[in-house]
């Protein structure tokens, strides 16, 4: 046998079509699946895996999109923060063309004067603070437990080396509190949950025990091959058969038990929990990040007097829905007609990580 | 933009915290503030928004593989 490489193979297609043989054969009852994590559903219709499950094996995609869960008043929030004198915004590239109220987005208010500057990392916020000393910096941060290590990191080092002019709108998110919140809401029906590999990375396996201890919903940690993808799905369906719901983890190559400490130290260092708006999902307890203690003074919503307010959902737009599974991206009206990639409506077709641009990208 | 991707240390810069990794000829310089083992040259390392997240564990991986050839792996142990 030649050697094995570790990064291909698990794309390997003579092992992905034993796993898929091995789930036909096996599949009793019809089985719904949620995926919590953009990457997961880009990955599951990218490698064709949607159609190569069974009919009875349903995939429902979940709040995994950051850009996505972003909440009405929070874009709302940051156009208004990019009117101000003297900021410059800087952001992930995903936000751009997210649609605020009237259908503004950052590009239009960019075209209008404001100064945005798309970056790759929130480092390079930090680095363009230290370019424009004299304008203050506001960087958009979105993100779950991945991202936010990165920002808490950045906005430690703009502390430590006397950076004052760098400012963070914290839109963070973390993903067990919505988890709990969709396996309270009676009008979500999953049978299983493939969870984030990523946020896995940093926050371990101890945050989601609850999924299977109270709510008895077998629950796996996933890695984003077409080969992790199909184990996870046979290690839910072994779960199911034996009764025996758990939280396992499927990526132990990157996720280990306990996740990773020092980025959570350094996430706790300078943020704490805080209650967030979530797009669809609404307010919900504990579930954001916001700048705490010495670390309060690079919030830009403070600083520059901005408020995010409760606006509601954009008109038309069912991307609320979609994100809880219960309204399939071509179940909405405007899917592929008034929004298409090209022209979105909503968040959900502007991201493509987002549902409605995957069913636009893959489906049709 | 959740986007994490594995790729190999090529350089590392102890002083500045920082580090050159590659994957299939891109290049990018990665932050290593939050990683928790520290990598060595060789290594893979999970890449986000310009950080390294943690480390690829190879002997992990390809047992794992090891397994799916040997038809296990399908079963929860
Ligand atoms: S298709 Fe467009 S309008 Fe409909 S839910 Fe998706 S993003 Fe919103």
């Amino acid at each position: 046998m030649n050697s094995i490489n570790p990064l291909t193979g698990f794309k390997d297609p003579v092992l992905c079509r034993n796993l898929l043989d091995k789930i036909h054969a096996e599949l009793g009852a019809p089985l719904s699946f949620m995926e919590v994590c953009g990457t997961h559903t880009v990955a599951i219709f990218q490698s064709g895996l949607r159609s190569l499950l069974p009919r009875d094996l349903t995939q429902v995609s979940g709040p995994g999109c950051p850009v996505c869960v972003t909440h009405e008043g929070e874009v709302a929030a940051f156009l208004e923060l990019a009117k101000k004198d003297n900021v410059v915004i800087a952001t992930f590239g995903d936000l751009m063309r997210v649609p605020g109220p009237r259908g503004r987005n950052l590009n239009i208010a960019q075209a209008e004067g404001a100064r945005v500057e798309v970056v790759y990392s929130a480092f390079d916020a930090l680095i363009l603070a230290q370019k424009h000393p004299d304008s203050k910096v506001v960087f958009l941060g979105v993100g779950f437990e991945t991202t936010a290590p990165t920002v808490a990191a950045t906005i430690k080092a703009a502390a430590a080396q006397g950076i004052e002019n760098l400012l963070l709108f914290s839109m963070h998110k973390l993903v067990p509190p919505a988890l709990a919140a969709l396996l309270t809401d009676p009008e979500v029906n999953v049978d299983s949950l493939i969870l984030p590999g990523h946020v896995s990375t940093i926050i371990g396996l101890e945050p989601y025990r609850f999924i299977a201890d109270q709510y008895g919903v077998p629950a796996v940690i996933t890695g984003f091959e077409p080969l992790d993808i199909l184990q996870a799905l046979l290690l839910i369906m072994t779960q199911i058969k034996g009764k025996q719901p758990r939280v396992v983890n499927q990526y132990s190559r990157v996720v280990a038990e306990q996740g990773n400490p020092r980025a959570r130290e350094i996430m706790s260092e300078v943020f704490e929990p805080s209650d967030a708006l979530w797009r669809g999902l609404g307010r919900i307890p504990q579930s954001g990040l916001a700048l705490q203690g010495e670390y309060a003074r690079f919030d830009a919503l403070r600083l520059l007097d901005v408020r995010v307010e409760e606006l509601p959902p954009l008109p038309g737009c069912h991307c609320g829905e979609v994100l809880k599974g219960k309204v399939r991206p071509n179940e909405c009206p405007l899917f592929g007609k008034a929004c298409v990639p090209a022209n979105p409506v909503g968040p959900c077709m502007v991201s493509t990580e987002g549902s409605c641009a995957a069913y636009y990208k893959y489906s049709l | 933009m959740c986007l994490a991707v594995p790729m190999e240390i090529k350089t590392i810069n102890s002083e500045l915290n920082v580090a050159d990794v590659e994957i299939g000829g891109v290049k990018r310089q990665v932050r290593l503030d939050i990683i928790d083992q520290a990598p060595l040259v060789g290594d893979y390392v999970i890449v986000h928004a310009g950080f390294a997240l943690r480390r690829l564990d190879r002997e992990d991986a390809l047992e794992t593989i090891k397994l799916f050839q040997e038809g296990f792996g399908l079963e929860l142990n």
